[in-house]
């Protein structure tokens, strides 16, 4: 078992004829994925990676002539938001978006949109999904992962990739491994994942890696509490970020919550989190939890 | 991206909001003509002397002086005018004065704040008020929560004729200046919607003796993806207001904040970045910066990277950390190499490849015979900069 995507999923790439999409598109493809088709507007009819895959023109017609189910998008962050509610509209289910830069304000609405769906937003500006050994929906280096039976949920690319490699050097694979993104307004949040990966039998332990700044950490941390009896090592980064050197004051009052990285990890440990100091030490304390 | 307190008033303005006016100056020269112009065309006597910079607190630091009279005024603005202005976010450095603005003082009966900006948590806007104008928000939230109203705006919809009421009730709020806030707060929403701002704060919004309701002051901060829409926002920009080095950063398209360690960092991704600072604290190190190069680390942005790093004389050692992913750590390696190469560089550098054709670039960079000291994992990393650091001679 894996959560969101698996050797089954039936992937699609919205904006495959660009020059970013091709290119992962065609890496998914080598991972061993079912990538079913691409879809670019106007360019319906054509074929894509060498011939390899079709083209339609609507997230519509990928659904119905590919039995589309997951959606990767490619698409300039213009137009992105505007992809994503397509994808939901065909009833894509899982739709994953890697793109970076899309105004806040359009995300609103996406996310509003999808929110009313039966569709699963991952990202924006995410390196996407991996299960490893079976479906790699997004931007990471496949190789450094091993299947098993670790959760891992994180807010940034290469950090996730750090974890990744920590967890394999002790001998331990992955279930699923999810980057949420980074940006203000994302489709799936910790607390959404946790509970995913308690439902996965084969996942064993929890990694989860945050950042200083919003308050989803602290979300994710209450949920934990509550909800989740499989164990959870958590790391923020940002623990020696300048304090912010912000203008207005009201961000840092919307939530009430200390967004500092020291305020989150006493939290999080305070919820029953196994919270790392180093960045280092992700794998090792994974390890050692699951000896417990 | 943020403006000045002018700037944000003119936007204002634009959206038929009621604000408290001025002119702006930025030559001692100009300060009595400015004067008299306030005093002609808004009709004031009394005025208050406001520096234009972009972090917040300026009162305390004595960039806002009201005056009583003409004689007043010319004093108090000579004075904040080119005065290096120190406040609670500009940090001991301070920021200099560069433009004043000389606004027309009203007669305050009551003061309140309005803001408005994204609630990460709901994936909607927000709107907060609360009668406690005037003062530090962040003390309101802390000692009396309940006195700061929130108000959800469903995306779907907008603002609610009924939640802007709620609102204007909750503030105790009668009579005509009901009617005007009411009025303020749509354009208000409606301004901070068709600019893509990221907040728009209001603090104070005060009646006057008078009994009109007036913006008194106004700060904002744009989305800086929507930029792109907004090519008059982006006239706005005010490069003085930025650290000079993070602008030549951003030329390169390298992100980079400057910090007050010794141990120069450079690494890609933005989390593993913070993270390679952390770590470099707990071995006892102070980071010098942040520095995230991106997915692009070529030749061209390591050797960009490295000129940025040590433009800052502090710097005692650099680390490299690079997780390739789809970032190749051969490149990497090369763009290494020859950068260490043209640079002739002064500090001992640590790197640590890690991810795409690790094994190769660490190959490539044994067989360079460049002077670097190789890592492998982040602990080793830290703890070898840390120690160059301290060995360092200066």
């Amino acid at each position: 078992m894996s959560i969101l995507i698996n050797k089954n999923s039936r992937i699609i790439v919205q904006g495959i004829t660009g020059k970013e999409g091709s290119f992962h598109a065609e890496q998914c493809l080598e991972y061993g994925n079912n990538v079913v088709g691409g879809v670019t507007p106007g360019k319906g009819g054509q074929t894509a990676l060498d011939g390899k895959v079709p083209v339609f023109d609507t997230c519509h017609d990928a659904r119905e002539k590919a039995g589309a189910n997951v959606s990767l998008i490619f698409v300039p962050p213009a137009f992105a938001a505007d992809a994503i509610k397509e994808a939901a509209d065909a009833g894509i289910e899982v739709i994953v978006c890697i793109t970076e830069g899309i105004p806040v304000a359009d995300m609103i609405d996406a996310y509003d949109y999808v929110k009313k769906t039966k569709s699963r937003l991952i990202g924006p500006n995410c390196p996407g999904l991996l299960t490893p050994n079976e479906a790699k929906v997004g931007i990471m280096p496949g190789f450094i992962a091993r299947k098993g039976s670790i959760g891992v949920i994180s807010k940034s690319g290469t950090l996730t990739y750090e974890a990744v490699s920590q967890l394999v050097a002790q001998g331990l694979g992955q279930s699923t491994c999810v980057g949420i993104g980074g940006d203000p307004v994302i489709g799936t949040k910790m607390k959404d994942l946790l509970q995913m990966f308690q439902d996965d039998p084969e996942t064993e332990a929890i990694v989860m890696i945050g950042e200083i700044g919003g308050s989803m950490e602290i979300e994710a941390a209450d949920y934990a509490k509550a909800h989740i009896t499989k164990p959870v090592v958590g790391f923020i980064a940002g623990q020696t970020a300048p304090p912010g050197r912000r203008m207005g004051h009201a961000g840092a009052i919307v939530s009430g919550a200390d967004e500092s990285a020291a305020a989150k990890m006493a939290y999080m440990k305070k919820c029953g989190i196994t919270v790392v100091d180093s960045p280092a030490d992700i794998g090792a304390t994974v390890k050692k939890v699951l000896k417990k | 991206m943020k403006i000045h307190e002018y700037q944000a008033k003119e936007i204002l303005k634009k959206f038929n909001i009621p604000i408290q006016d001025g002119v702006v100056v930025d030559t001692a020269d100009a300060v009595e003509a400015a004067i008299d112009q306030v005093s002609t065309t808004l009709n004031a006597n009394q005025y208050v002397i406001k520096a234009q910079v972009h972090a917040g607190g300026r009162g305390k630091g004595g960039g806002v002086k009201f005056s009583s009279s003409k004689e007043k005024a010319i004093e108090n603005a000579k004075n904040i005018l080119g005065m290096t202005l120190i406040t609670p976010q500009t940090g001991a450095e301070g920021q200099l004065v560069r433009k004043i603005m000389i606004a027309e003082a009203l007669d305050i009966a009551k003061e309140y704040y309005v803001a408005i900006t994204l609630d990460r948590a709901q994936g909607k806007n927000v709107i907060m008020a609360s009668t406690e104008g005037g003062m530090e928000i962040e003390e309101v939230a802390e000692h009396s929560p309940e006195k700061i109203i929130r108000v959800w705006v469903e995306p779907a919809h907008g603002l609610q004729g009924f939640q802007a009421r709620y609102i204007a009730f909750k503030l105790g709020l009668e009579g005509d200046q009901f009617k005007q806030f009411i009025k303020l707060l749509g354009n208000l929403y409606n301004c901070f919607i068709k600019t893509d701002a990221s907040i728009v704060e209001v603090n104070p919004l005060v009646v006057t003796e008078q009994g009109n309701v007036i913006a008194l002051d106004a700060k904002f901060n744009f989305d800086s993806n929507a930029l792109y829409r907004h090519p008059d926002v982006v006239e706005m920009r005010d490069i003085h207001e930025e650290n000079p080095t993070e602008v030549e950063a951003s030329k390169f398209n390298l992100n980079y904040i400057k910090l007050d360690g010794n141990v120069g960092c450079m690494v890609n991704g933005a989390g593993l970045a913070m993270a390679t600072m952390d770590i470099i604290k707990l071995q006892g190190g102070e980071p010098a910066n942040f520095l995230d190069v991106g997915g692009g680390a070529n030749v061209e942005t390591v050797k960009n990277g490295f000129r940025i790093i040590l433009s800052d004389p502090n710097v005692k050692a650099v680390l490299i950390n690079i997780f390739g992913g789809i970032v190749r750590c051969d490149r990497v390696a090369n763009g290494i190499i020859q950068a260490v190469k043209e640079l002739d560089l002064k500090v001992p550098v640590v790197v640590r490849l890690e991810g795409t054709n690790a094994e190769l670039a660490k190959q490539l960079l044994s067989e360079s015979g460049v002077a670097i000291i190789p890592a492998s994992g982040l602990a080793d990393a830290a703890e070898k900069v840390v120690a160059a650091a301290k060995g360092a001679k200066n």
